[in-house]
């Protein structure tokens, strides 16, 4: 906007919309942390006295609190690895001319249009059950021993449920990245004697560093706070297995009735949260700027 | 070396025939151009040389040597394109680079060749910018010096002038020639523009439809065009167009006869009357309407006419020339 006038009543316009987000972001966060400071435990009727960190304190001395801390930031880090990779190939794939190309397309994307919680379901029933699941009965037709997923390898098959649903995200986006991808620079690199290989990792590959970075940011939001295809599949479990920090609040305050600690769970998932997008930003920010 | 001969060379996209059987001979150090109307298929048969594109049928031979199955890289051409296609993410001297290092050349044989390009094209202050931060023209060089790092056996220019502005095209044609000269290496050159074609060329090749209409010198071809299409392409502004009895007394179905071969006076042949004069200083074009249709004549740019003279015209008759039925010259 040009004129001094025309920003002022820019900003006036926008206003009410940004107020109302502030709020609505500002009073929910204002009050876990509130809640957070409280001994405020529905199991225990009384007034709920002020107990400074108490609740911190109890949180991080939590024996599930490290590996539920390193849990998130291996299903953080593994999905994203299987989706950018993985997003890359299928995307070169489906940029190929091909029969049936619409279709394909459309069947890539479906996953992402499936419900968490059924999408973990069907994984854990219908594939990953070692007695009616689809891997089970391909290991005996083998004459294998069934593996039972989610008991033996809890952590990795909660990876693979959630990286099947946001694989499609990424090969949507890493797609129409690469078909941004002007073809005469292709051709000028083919004359210039790059051969297929030397052509992906020169020219495509950073061409899709952009795309990928807005890949990575937007999933680790999402994948910070998985929490459904836990609970219907594993419970967090067995033991503490599968547990992230999402699950470890919602245990705490919600199966233990205790507001004042998931709160101050919640807290630290938060600060967490904001710790992980400092360090993405410092290392691929740069990727973003033109 | 840098011979380059198309024998019997075709091109279909499925049905559509863009290219019919084509023979066509370039010999080395020649500066060819290649001209004709838009979708006529010079993009098409410049890909086709440098095998961007793989022929239907035919052979291509460089330096007497069957590279039809052969790929891009081993055919030894270099291209420039018409968007430059520099690579956005690498330096300008990683981008004139990259060719020697995909051939795997030694980084200190690299840079001695990159150093010697970027003096030769004046690029050597910008070695370390991307390209977008780059003008068109700059661009353009480090396009044509990723091409001649590589040495290699000719050149393929596909319409590399067309996104700058006037005056820098005008730079550029004369470096590009400057380029030929010193490097005397084979270059095909594809352009719609008539003054391009007729200053850097020493052959002109006009298509129309994916066929040769004529092979030859600039001036061979504006002299002696072969046909009304030649005639009509080759010259700027066009030539003029009269048939009826006017052509017949001339004993031809159609007689064509440049702008600049007809005088303008108080007496004169054609009578007609001045719609629309542009001076341009050093010319005038006047657009005169006559009885057999309009006539562009170019006058000397001190001539005085405006809208509504009336004028006489007189072609110089040793300038005329004549086209049978069907297009021919006669
Ligand atoms: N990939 C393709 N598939 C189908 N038809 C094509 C393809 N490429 C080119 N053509 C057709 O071939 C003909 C010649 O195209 P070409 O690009 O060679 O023209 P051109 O002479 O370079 O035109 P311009 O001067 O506008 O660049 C056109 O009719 C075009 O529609
Ligand atoms: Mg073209």
């Amino acid at each position: 906007m040009a004129t001094q006038a025309s920003r002022a009543a820019g900003r006036l316009m926008i206003s009410p919309a940004v107020i109302l987000l502030f709020l609505w972001m500002i009073v929910p966060l204002g009050m876990t942390i509130y809640f957070s400071f409280l001994r405020y435990n529905l199991l225990i009727p009384g007034d709920n006295p002020l107990v400074g960190f108490e609740n911190y304190q109890f949180f991080f001395t939590d024996p599930n609190f490290w590996p539920a801390l390193i849990n998130t930031l291996v299903l953080v880090l593994g999905v994203l690895l299987i989706t950018t990779i993985g997003g890359i190939l299928l995307a070169l794939l489906l940029d190929q001319p091909m029969f049936g190309q619409g279709i394909v397309r459309v069947l890539v994307i479906a996953p992402f249009f499936v419900m968490p919680t059924v999408s973990a379901l069907v994984w854990k029933n219908m594939f990953m059950n070692p007695v009616n699941g689809l891997f089970g009965w391909l290991a005996t037709v083998f004459g294998l021993q069934p593996f039972d997923f989610l008991a033996q390898a809890p952590l990795f098959s909660i990876i693979l449920i959630v990286a099947w649903q946001w694989l499609p995200f990424a090969t949507l986006i890493l797609l129409t990245a690469l078909q941004s991808l002007d073809s005469e620079q292709l051709e000028a690199a083919e004359m210039d004697g790059a051969g297929p290989v030397s052509r992906f990792f020169h020219i495509m590959l950073p061409h899709l560093a952009r795309a990928a970075t807005v890949v990575i940011l937007i999933q680790t939001i999402f994948l910070l706070s998985i929490f459904a295809e836990i609970l219907v599949t594993t419970n967090g479990g067995p033991g503490n297995a599968s547990t992230n920090l999402t699950y470890l609040v919602y245990s705490q305050s919600l199966l233990q009735y205790d507001v004042g600690l998931g709160s101050a769970g919640g807290v630290i998932a938060v600060i967490l949260a904001n710790i992980v997008a400092i360090f993405l930003m410092r290392m691929i920010g740069k990727n973003l700027e033109t | 070396m840098g011979q380059i001969e198309l024998k019997g060379v075709t091109k279909r996209f499925g049905d559509a025939e863009v290219i019919p059987p084509l023979d066509l001979q370039i010999n080395d150090g020649e500066f060819v151009v290649f001209v004709g109307p838009s979708g006529c298929g010079k993009s098409t048969l410049l890909r086709l040389i440098a095998g961007l594109e793989d022929v239907s049928g035919g052979e291509i031979q460089i330096d007497g040597r069957n590279a039809t199955a052969e790929r891009p890289a081993q055919r030894g051409l270099a291209m420039v394109f018409q968007s430059y296609a520099l690579y956005p993410h690498m330096s300008v001297r990683k981008n004139i680079a990259f060719p020697l290092k995909m051939a795997k050349m030694s980084q200190r044989e690299i840079d001695a060749k990159v150093d010697n390009a970027a003096k030769v094209l004046n690029l050597s202050s910008y070695l370390d910018r991307r390209p977008g931060q780059l003008s068109g023209g700059q661009r353009q060089r480090v396009a044509i010096g990723r091409a001649i790092v590589r040495s290699p056996k000719a050149f393929l220019f596909d319409e590399p002038l067309s996104n700058l502005d006037a005056a820098l095209r005008v730079n550029m044609r004369l470096e590009i020639s400057e380029l030929h000269n010193t490097l005397k290496t084979t270059m095909i050159y594809v352009t719609h523009d008539q003054v391009e074609a007729m200053t850097m060329a020493d052959k002109i090749v006009v298509l129309q439809a994916g066929r040769i209409e004529q092979v030859g010198s600039p001036l061979d071809l504006y002299r002696h065009p072969k046909n009304r299409f030649v005639a009509g392409f080759i010259g700027s502004p066009k030539m003029n167009f009269i048939g009826g009895a006017e052509a017949a007394k001339y004993d031809a179905h159609e007689i064509g006869i440049r702008p600049e071969h007809i005088d303008v006076g108080t007496t004169g042949a054609w009578q007609g009357r001045v719609t629309v004069s542009e001076h341009l200083g050093s010319d005038t074009y006047l657009h005169v309407q006559t009885d057999y249709g309009i006539i562009n004549v170019r006058a000397d740019g001190e001539v005085a006419l405006h809208h509504g003279d009336t004028v006489w015209l007189t072609p110089n008759a040793a300038c005329i020339h004549r086209f049978d039925q069907s297009g021919n010259t006669l």
